[in-house]
């Protein structure tokens, strides 16, 4: 076979593999998510479907699956239809950079544990994540409906605000290593020389415009479902339905791995090198190691929707602009200075 | 160097393909029994009153601007930040004056968006 066949066959391995994990990942999010609620709130939550409710996503996608597709006639129907494939296609694809854990040799070849292994890896995220923005509004413009627009419009601003703050955090990581490549950002955290510890008030920003970014509480308006019934998904069914839950639980995810992928180290595992074990050993380690932070994220994002409620829309307007914003711009100054002084 | 993109390019088309099947899947599979009231606009189970293609505050337009100039303004940031730590001592201090007269239009553009009430919402 000609070596770039055999390049590509790995790529779509991996592609695969990783996908399989997400989507699996996400169905088992929502999961969590309802029992964790539950068990905030003193109920029991999805316990009858399989051992202690483990079936229950399975049988969610089935009954979607079989509902009826319903699209409102006075919608748009093209853009209608559009709306969710662009979430869906955002959230599934972000993760490519993302390193999960080091190279690892299998039959003589070195093979990285990242599907794209691009230079620009911080860039393509955020290019990505405001792409993410045109799923939900477009979707709440296409359904003409009063709820629907509302979300959508108030999900637009919502997201762009604090993409400003995300991106002036990310600055700070970028600053300290020099690198757009996602790979040598955990490369240069070995140890317990984790970005948390140098960029502590751009992680605090970073959290937060992530958690406006995925439309999560506290900042869950789109969806305010007090006031805008569903917010931009109310005249959406059966299966398009699907692919915004599916989204919302997806970027949460991805939210995570980038989290921990810029600031809890990625897949760096605190002393691991100085126990001897063997090489694949250590590699199966450091993916569990990523594996564990990130579903310790998810389950951070899952704790606070369950405990903090939600802001007014000014309240996160002011927040966004008049305190993330200065804060993340203070930080990168502070950083750049911090760095200049300690330069021999 | 374009090769390194080529996982990515897998990576959309397996995306682009899985939301088109998802997206088509329930409209085969699903029952398909429209009615006058099942395709209206759901409006809390009320006859809907209006449309919703009216005009809606012009604040989230006022984000929008202030968004594309600011965003813009953070782009211009990215190529100092990548560089700024391999630069030699001199150099890290002149780019830093640079950037920080930058930063400090930028923070003044701010300033002056908070006091002309861009910012307010009430």
């Amino acid at each position: 076979m000609p070596e770039w066949l055999i390049d590509i066959l790995i790529t779509l391995t991996k592609i695969v593999i990783v996908e399989g994990v997400i989507l699996t990942a996400v169905a088992y999010s929502v999961y969590a998510e309802r029992r964790v609620s539950a068990f905030t709130q003193n109920r029991i939550g999805p316990n009858r479907v399989g051992p202690a409710g483990l079936l229950q996503p399975l049988v969610d996608v089935v009954k979607l699956l079989m509902k009826e597709d319903i699209v409102p006639a006075k919608a748009n129907r093209l853009v209608h239809a559009l709306a969710p494939g662009i979430s869906i296609l955002v959230a599934l694809s972000t993760f490519a950079v993302i390193p999960f854990g080091d190279k690892i040799l299998l039959a003589g070849r070195e093979i990285k544990l990242q599907i794209a292994d691009v230079n620009i890896g911080i860039l393509y995220i955020l290019a990505l994540v405001s792409l993410g923005v045109y799923g939900v509004t477009l979707s709440g413009w296409s359904s003409n409906s009063k709820y629907s627009l509302l979300g959508g419009l108030r999900s637009s601003a919502q997201m762009i605000s604090y993409e400003l703050s995300m991106g002036l955090a990310v600055l700070g990581v970028i600053l300290i290593n020099g690198s757009f490549e996602l790979d040598t950002i955990v490369q240069n955290q070995f140890g317990w020389k984790w970005n948390i510890i140098l960029q502590p008030i751009g992680f605090l920003t970073f959290l937060v415009s992530a958690f406006a970014e995925t439309n999560r509480t506290p900042f869950d308006l789109p969806e305010a479902e007090q006031e805008l019934v569903g917010g931009y998904h109310t005249e959406y069914s059966s299966m398009k339905f699907a692919m915004f839950f599916l989204a919302e639980y997806a970027n949460v995810i991805v939210a995570s791995s980038v989290i921990t992928t810029l600031y809890l180290g990625g897949w760096q595992f605190p002393y691991l090198q100085t126990f001897g074990l063997p090489d694949m050993l250590v590699s199966i380690l450091q993916v569990l190691a990523f594996c564990g932070k990130v579903f310790l994220m998810v389950l951070f994002f899952i704790w606070v929707r369950w405990t903090i409620p939600r802001f007014r829309y000014d309240q996160l307007m002011n927040l966004g602009w008049k305190a993330m914003l200065p804060l993340a711009l203070a930080n990168l100054v502070l950083t750049a200075i911090i760095l200049t002084l300690f330069k021999t | 160097m374009l090769e390194s993109y080529i996982p990515i390019m897998l990576v959309l088309s397996f995306a682009l393909i899985f939301a088109v099947v998802m997206i088509n899947l329930s409209s085969l599979l699903g029952p398909s029994k429209p009615d006058k009231e099942k395709l209206s606009t759901y409006e809390s189970g009320m006859e809907p009153i209006g449309t919703a293609r009216e005009r809606f505050s012009v604040k989230y337009y006022m984000v929008a601007v202030s968004f594309i100039l600011f965003d813009l303004e953070v782009v211009f940031l990215y190529p100092w930040a990548i560089s700024f730590i391999n630069f030699p001592k001199a150099e890290m201090v002149y780019s830093l004056i640079v950037a920080l007269i930058f930063i400090f239009i930028l923070f003044v553009g701010l300033i002056y968006e908070y006091k002309k009430g861009v910012l307010k919402w009430d």
